[in-house]
């Protein structure tokens, strides 16, 4: 089943670098006289929407910025997540609990109202939607590693390495980082279903990509008034978020399955 | 000539209400080029008398001195090219996601050491470890194989003393016996001072020439090992541990 | 009388790259005697153990000619059926009493439990039997203990408790795989002779599996030592320290003794003969 969502993962990924070419039509190109069109249309397998732009192309190109959405938070987030829970986790003390607690703070907003919080600070658009996101999605990454550190911080390799003379810089980053990054990647390919659905969350919410984008949540926004008669316009970016969700939770599955039974002592 | 001088040690965790006492007023000293054994059951605190004299331990008083040197709070990186130790436990003692070369290479370069190559290749030859172990990783390795990379590992500053803790309970039987035979070997070859813990009364009995019987933290006897051979222990304890182990 | 009779028995495990065979075409007879199988790690002896109890879960592979339980042979049986045979007429204490005890249910729990899954009784008759099985593996203070919880007990405790919980519903034979190897030597020796009681006072069989071979003299009968997954030699206890096979030598060599010192522990040197040699039938 992690094969089928591999797939379908290369296929975003390719369907988005050749856009260009696998579009059949501008997907900001307006037909008023064309609107609405349904599936199976003359010119348009799926459709047009309520400006006549071809709905197909436009999910070809929104494949784009759904990567890119994906992609930058799943970098900073862990990251960021892993930076605080390593140094948590392994100096103790003051240091600890100063940044569970900060961790704890940004954990206790629900993701959605923060991101509003931003847009209105910082106003609309795809790189403050990235980073409205990546600000609430970093807390269990943090508590992940954290976690991880306090198992591995005692085991004799690390006392081994402190007796050499390391210090904790070079234990952290050398010794401590190779071993929760396992996890982190397995909790990432988990969490990405869940960013695809914020980020298209807050597309619809009008916060994220901004119009004529054709980030998929903001045509499910645009469609929403149609869904009774045209309801192709707004299901067909739908069932795209839902897949590239599925493929993600499938992928997530699989890698855990073959990096954490327990990688303790083979 | 005196290389380790432990003198009315007391090794605690927790505090207040809490406080356990895992070592109370343990004294004893090693000669330069001598092998001291520490047996007892589990939870006599010999362990954590090692872990004590190599920093490991937070909360303990007491005086401990190498070398007429006496240790300071924090040890320094000095103390760590003089003292080593070598884990119990073979398959929790190696990083596993490091090779053989990288945590020789690493140990080297913390102590400032330049020929780094030429080292890894000699401390794999002085464990009986060939070339072709080097790029391995742990998984990939035998327990006794990781035990030669740990004692590398514990030789790679060239330290005066190594601290043992019990390098064999884990291993089988025969590979045991070859492991005894290196550290035998190694401590003639490079005039090392061993301080060895264990349960197995015949493994000290081996390696050892005088040795400290420790019952709940405290030392009760401090005899040869002949004493030991011939049974003449003097404490109650001590007998009683000889008889349990025939 | 024979209690138990295994013949060829072999333990595969299909992977990746080929077929590893744990146990490879062991056979061996056990009476109302104490069997020792000695062996290092990977030798095999505590998949033997567990494949008679037929503890080994796909993708293992046991086969066997037979192994039969008193005339009745237990590799025709249904999963189903293994679970009487299983506790009730062979039971097994492993090694650490803390990974076979439940950490959340209090021994009394425990006890009342296992004898109630074998014996259809009220609580009060079970209750009482838990009592004076404790009692008879030396607990001094048995209703204390029914109330206590597995972490709150030392290791010799726990593994006393174990073979109270392992014996209550009097099998016929009890396999005990390295029973006292987490113990300290002095609990070593009395959770020894509490199982040699019972095993003689009961008239059961006893397979003793350990890597100890010097403990396994004093203690067993008979001694079969596994080596690569074979039986190696076959002896009486009494008789070990004269074995022939030079794997037992080399293993009874490359033990320190206390009362003969050497300069060096002899080495034992692996001839791959002593794996490809057919294995020594331990039938009588």
């Amino acid at each position: 089943m992690a094969m089928i969502g591999l797939w379908i993962l290369i296929l975003l990924g390719m369907i988005a670098v050749g856009a260009p070419l696998l579009a059949p039509h501008d997907p900001f190109a307006q037909e008023l006289g064309n609107r609405l069109q349904p599936l199976w249309s003359e010119g348009h397998i799926l459709g047009t929407d309520s400006l006549g732009r071809d709905l197909l192309s436009r999910l070809i190109y929104g494949s784009r910025i759904t990567l890119y959405i994906v992609g930058l938070v799943a970098l900073i987030a862990p990251i960021t997540g892993l930076l605080v829970g390593t140094v948590a986790g392994y100096v103790g003390g003051w240091t600890d609990q100063v940044l569970m607690r900060i961790t704890d703070i940004f954990l206790a907003f629900p993701r959605l109202v923060l991101a509003l919080a931003f847009v209105a600070a910082l106003g609309a658009g795809i790189e403050n939607a990235v980073l409205a996101i990546s600000l609430t999605a970093w807390p269990p990454y943090a508590r992940i590693a954290r976690a991880e550190t306090l198992t591995i911080r005692s085991s004799d390799y690390i006392s081994a390495i402190q007796l050499q003379g390391a210090g904790a810089m070079r234990i952290i980053t050398k010794h401590i980082w190779p071993l929760c990054i396992s996890s982190l990647i397995v909790r990432v390919t988990l969490d990405m279903a869940g960013i695809i659905l914020a980020a298209a969350g807050l597309g619809f919410l009008g916060l994220g990509a901004q119009p004529p984008s054709p980030e998929w949540g903001a045509m499910i926004s645009e469609g929403r008034r149609f869904i009774l008669d045209h309801w192709w316009v707004a299901t067909v970016p739908g069932m795209a978020i839902f897949t590239v969700s599925l493929a993600f939770n499938l992928l997530g599955d699989g890698l855990r399955d073959v990096l954490d039974p327990k990688d303790s002592e083979k | 000539m005196t290389m380790l001088t432990v003198e009315n040690l007391c090794v605690w965790f927790g505090g207040g209400r809490d406080r356990v006492d895992a070592v109370r007023q343990a004294s004893f000293h090693v000669e330069r080029g001598a092998s001291f054994g520490l047996v007892g059951e589990s939870g006599s605190g010999k362990s954590t008398i090692l872990r004590a004299i190599m920093g490991l331990a937070p909360n303990w008083s007491g005086a401990i001195s190498v070398d007429d040197q006496p240790v300071t709070k924090k040890r320094e990186k000095a103390f760590y090219k003089t003292v080593q130790m070598v884990f119990q436990d073979p398959y929790a003692s190696l990083h596993p996601r490091h090779s053989v070369d990288q945590v020789l290479g690493e140990t080297l370069h913390l102590h400032g050491f330049r020929d780094i190559d030429a080292r890894v290749v000699k401390l794999l030859d002085d464990v009986g470890l060939g070339g072709k172990f080097r790029f391995r990783y742990p998984h990939q390795l035998s327990g006794g194989q990781r035990q030669r990379v740990a004692i590398a590992r514990a030789l790679a500053p060239e330290p005066s003393i190594l601290l043992l803790d019990e390098p064999t309970s884990a291993l089988d039987v025969s590979v045991q016996a070859e492991i005894l035979n290196l550290l035998t070997d190694l401590r003639s070859e490079q005039k090392l001072t061993y301080v060895m813990v264990s349960h197995d009364l015949s493994v000290v009995g081996h390696m050892c020439e005088q040795l400290a019987v420790m019952k709940d933290g405290e030392i009760v006897e401090i005899m040869d090992v002949e004493t030991l051979r011939t049974a003449q222990a003097r404490h109650a304890y001590s007998q009683e541990l000889l008889a349990a182990s025939i | 009388m024979t209690l138990l009779d295994v013949e060829n028995l072999w333990v595969k495990f299909p992977s990746r790259q080929g077929v590893f065979d744990a146990v490879r075409g062991v056979s061996f007879t056990l009476g109302r005697e104490r069997l020792a199988i000695v062996g290092e790690s990977g030798s095999g002896k505590s998949m033997t153990g567990r494949a008679i109890l037929r503890l080994i879960r796909p993708p293992g592979i046991v086969t066997a000619d037979q192994v039969s339980l008193e005339g009745v042979d237990l590799m025709q049986k249904t999963e189903r059926e293994m679970r009487d045979v299983r506790g009730k007429r062979v039971s097994m204490v492993m090694q650490d009493p803390k990974f076979s005890l439940n950490p959340v249910m209090t021994i009394g729990q425990q006890i009342i439990e296992a004898y109630r899954l074998h014996n259809k009784a009220r609580k009060s008759i079970a209750y009482e039997n838990a009592l004076s099985m404790l009692e008879a593996v030396s607990i001094r203070d048995p209703e204390r203990v029914m109330r206590a919880y597995p972490h709150e007990m030392s290791g010799g405790m726990g593994q006393r408790i174990m073979i109270a919980m392992m014996l209550i519903p009097s099998p016929e034979i009890l396999i005990a795989d390295e029973p006292t190897s987490a113990l300290d030597v002095s609990v070593q020796r009395q959770v020894l002779s509490i199982i040699d009681t019972l095993v003689r006072d009961r008239g059961m069989g006893l397979i003793f599996i350990s890597h100890d071979l010097n403990l396994v003299a004093d203690f067993c009968d008979r001694v079969l030592i596994m080596y690569s997954g074979r039986i190696v030699e076959v002896c009486d206890a009494k008789n070990l320290h004269e074995a022939k096979h030079p794997y037992t030598r080399g293993l009874l060599n490359s033990l320190p003794r206390l009362n003969a010192p050497r300069k060096k522990l002899d080495v034992l040197s692996r001839d791959p003969a002593w794996s490809e040699a057919p294995s020594v039938s331990g039938r009588i």
